[in-house]
Parts: structure tokens; sequence; C-alpha cells
């Protein structure tokens, strides 16, 4: 939905790209939404890890996931701890709970916090931050 | 086999020191330890180079400190600047010290974030979901408050509640930063910070350091006052979502029931015993997950309980009768911990809890610790 190309505006905060997370980047890019799984166990998790936390395996892959989740909490920001938010003051951050188990936060876009109650359906959207960072983010889930 | 109960009533605190808390740009960490230590081993009548073990936290360096000192312990440990690392300190020097591994600890926190400008968020402490915006421990509470509301109907009102009894203690504390009486219309009025939070939901950022001398109950009948045992303790991580700190989804509820059992168990009182707490406030809703957590109240009755001046001096929990982080001092759980050991030695002046004999202290975090104090 935004822009690529930098403005006079300072830049926010970037995810860090490593061996890890570089999966789930490479899928957001091609706006799929995905969680790390264990090959050997199946547990879900987010943010990625160098091995599974339940059975330690190293062999696991980023899987995509239905984009489906609810709002589990949410927070509206009236500072801004990086000059690239000051212009988004007040902004909503949200906890959104992932149907395939993980927790994520993430921004809400498409309706006003006090519209959407905790516990309503949600449904990933995604914003394009640069060229290699395509930013989820959620939205009320429709039907 | 070890079991860590047989630690009752064997280890005391014997010495308290603190700072003056403020703005202190004249000196430096180091100086403010060093100030807190004169003052601990003037409180006990120790002679300083007696003391053998040391436990830093949020100090530079350790040696430093030993070295400006004058101490070459037997012991050492260094703790990162958490706010949950005070009871853990505490913890750690009375195992050692049963152990044999030192026979008199000191345990010095400085913290000079005042005027070094530290702000607790944005890169100054870099998180993994700063690209959407939440960093700062204050927005995960934020963020856990608003959930409560939503569970259990619970309001900024009710909220309120806390900071304004632990501002009506600070008034009655000499040392406390914060003097100007507030209301729970001012709390509810103050500048939005992180919302559902405001400005008087947040701790003070201030200079100070806090030093407690800890040995064991034998060593302790040879110092100048009253020693305070050390007759409960207990703990529980919650590691699982660490990746958005200082928060959790159920406000560590297992967690607080785990370490009440241990430490409750430990001691053989409960919660309707205890005289006086001393609770880990960073922010407001904190207390109010610490008070389901360890069994004061039910769960997700938080808020009703704390209505009507309960946590207040004459309530029926005075809670953080130097005024907590919220208005006292922003020693990061160190100094409610010396605050403890005063009210059990009857040192408070107006802010004393008549006849303290059972004080509790807990920091509901992702380290969960609390300990249980009594007289000796
Ligand atoms: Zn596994």
């Amino acid at each position: 939905m935004s822009a690529t190309t930098a403005t006079a505006t300072p830049a926010k905060p970037l995810p860090t790209l490593d061996p890890v997370s570089k999966g789930f980047w490479d899928l957001a890019n091609r706006g799929r939404l995905s969680v790390q799984r264990c090959d050997d166990c199946g547990h879900r998790h987010y943010p990625g890890a160098p091995v599974c936390p339940r059975c330690l395996s190293r062999q696991q892959t980023w899987e995509p996931v239905s984009g489906r989740g609810t709002l589990l909490s949410w927070v509206r920001f009236h500072r801004a701890y990086w000059e690239g938010f000051a212009p988004d003051i007040p902004y909503v951050v949200i906890l959104v709970g992932l149907e395939e188990g993980p927790m994520m936060i993430s921004n809400l876009v498409g309706a006003r916090a006090e519209d959407v109650p905790i516990g309503a359906p949600l449904e990933v959207v995604f914003e394009r931050a640069t060229d290699q960072i395509n930013l989820p983010k959620f939205r009320p889930r429709r039907g | 086999m070890g079991d860590f109960r047989a630690l009752k009533d064997r280890i005391a605190v014997v010495g308290v020191g603190n700072t003056a808390y403020g703005s202190f740009p004249e000196t430096d960490d180091y100086g403010l330890g060093a100030e807190a230590f004169r003052r601990a081993v003037e409180d006990c009548g120790i002679e300083k180079d007696r003391i053998d073990g040391l436990l830093v936290c949020r100090v530079p360096y350790y040696a430093r400190m030993g070295q400006i000192l004058g101490l070459n312990p037997r012991w050492t440990i260094s703790l990162p600047p958490h706010g949950r690392m005070s009871a853990m300190g505490i913890i750690e020097a009375a195992a050692a010290l049963h152990a044999g591994l030192c026979d008199y600890a000191a345990l010095i926190y400085t913290n000079i974030g005042r005027s070094r400008r530290v702000n607790y968020g944005g890169d100054e402490s870099p998180g993994f979901w700063d690209p959407w915006g939440m960093t700062s421990p204050g927005a995960a509470h934020a963020l856990m408050f608003r959930r409560h509301m939503a569970l259990y109907g619970t309001t900024t009102r009710q909220l309120a509640e806390v900071s304004v009894a632990f501002r009506h203690h600070a008034i009655l504390h000499p040392d406390a930063v914060m003097k100007k009486p507030i209301t729970i219309e001012d709390h509810e009025t103050a500048r939005p910070i992180c919302e559902p939070l405001r400005l008087l939901d947040y701790c003070l950022i201030n200079d100070g350091a806090v030093c407690l001398i800890m040995t064991t109950r034998e060593r302790a009948r040879d110092l100048r006052k009253r020693p305070v045992l050390i007759s409960g303790i207990g703990g529980r991580e919650a590691y699982t979502d660490a990746s958005i700190a200082n928060f959790d989804l159920n406000f560590w509820y297992e967690e607080a029931q785990d370490m009440a059992r241990q430490a409750y168990g430990m001691a053989g009182v409960g919660p309707g015993d205890v005289d006086a707490f001393m609770c880990y406030d960073n922010f407001s809703p904190t207390v109010l997950f610490a008070l389901e957590g360890l069994g004061f109240c039910g769960r997700g009755e938080s808020g009703a309980f704390v209505e009507g001046g309960t946590l207040r001096l004459g309530g029926k929990l005075p809670t953080n009768t130097d005024g907590g982080h919220l208005s006292n001092s922003y020693m990061q759980g160190w100094a409610l911990n010396v605050e403890a050991v005063r009210q059990i030695r009857g040192e408070c002046g107006e802010r004393q809890v008549p006849g303290a004999e059972v004080v509790q202290f807990a920091a509901v975090t992702p380290c969960s610790r609390t300990i249980i104090y009594t007289p000796g």
C-alpha cells in the first residue's frame, strides 16, 4: 500500500535479517505469512529459533499459515521512541493470536481499535516497508 | 540431596543503606554505590574487611566496585540492570552464605539512569517488534492491562488506587522523590504514554543506590541491629514468550501461584498473615497481577480488591509503604527489600505498620521471585 521510496521522514526500524529469519521475510515478500515448524515434532513457533524449542531439532521449515488470527490486546502509543514513528503518533500496536498458535505483535489497519473487541477475528495484510521487507499487518476479518 | 526449604530462617539481612534519591550528575554509579555501602556498614556496625561476598547489580564493573570499597571477596556475582534481579540476587546470596561460599555478603545496586537520560525504549533497547513500533516495558504492561480490562472488567479508576496509595506513602517517607498528593482524578487525566496507561502508571527514573548486608543467623547475633530473617523464598521463570519483553498473556498467574506455594509453604504462613507487602511496581498493573497470583484476592478480582484504599497504611494490605517505584525511587526492587527490613525493625516512623512481623516482597515478572521476611 505505501510507497517504497524514502521521504524526508527518518526511517523506521527494520527487522533483522539473519539465517533464521530470512525464510520468513522471503515468504512475506511473496505475500505469505509463515511460522517456523519443526520437521521432526511438528512444533510451530514464532519468532524463529536456531533449534526447535520443544525437541531441539535443527530441521525446521518456514511454513505458510492461514493469516487468520484473533485480537488478544492493543495499545496506543502517544510517545515516539524513534523519530520515524513521530508522524504516526498516536499509533496503535496490537497483539494477535494466530490460528496456528504463535502470537505476533503487529499494527491494526482499516479500523479504529475501539471498534474491534478483544477476541475479534483478524486477517493479515502486507505493507511494503522497503524493497526487501514486506511487513505483515492485520485488519478485521470479514465474514 | 538439597531442598531449598532448608534455608528457612537460616540467613539474615543485617544491614541496609540507601543514598538520597534524585538527580546526581555530579557523581557516578560507583560514587552512589559506595555511599549506600558506607551506610549499610554503619547500620550494622560490621568491620568492613570482614565482608567476603560481593553481589552487584547495574554496577558497570564489579571489580572496580570492589577496588573502590577495598574488598577482595571470595564470592562475586554481577547481575544485569533488569528490575527483576533484586530478589533473585538476595536468594543467590542466601544460598551462597548457607553453603559457606562467603560469610558476609554485601549486595549493591546503583542506578544513575536519570542523569544518563535513560528512557527504556527505542534504539536504546532494540527488540524484535521494533518495526511495528512496539517498544518499552511500559507498553508491554499496557498490553496486559488492556487484556485484563477486557477479560475481567477491570477499570483504570481501579488501577489508579495503586498509584494513589503509593503516593500517599511517599509523602510520609523522608527519602521519597514524589511529594505531591494525587487523586484518582489526577490519574485519570494524566498524560497518556501508552494507552491504557498514563504518566502516573509509570515508575520514576531517578538516581540512587541501595545496599544490603547479609550473613547467617548465627553471625548476625554479633551485629548492631536485630536481624531480619529470610523465612520463605519462591521463584518461577516464564520464558516461552520472551520475544515480547516483559509480557505474559496470563499475567504470570501460574508462575506467581507456583512461587507462592513455595514461599508460603516454606515460611508456614499464608497471604492472610502478611502484615505489609512490598510489590515490584515498575508499572501499576503489575501490582494487580501480583495480588491475584499470590492469592491475596481471586483471579481477575484485583480491581475490586484494591478499591477504597486496601493498599494504604491502615488498609487491609499496606503495600509499598515507602512509595514504591511509582513514587519513592526507581531502585528496581532493591529499595522495597530494604523497606521490608525496616518495617520489621520498626524503623519506619510515620509510615510504620504497627507490629509488622511478616513482610513479603514479590516481583511478578518473567523471572518471578518472592521473599518472606520475619524478625530474628
Ligand atoms: Zn521439534
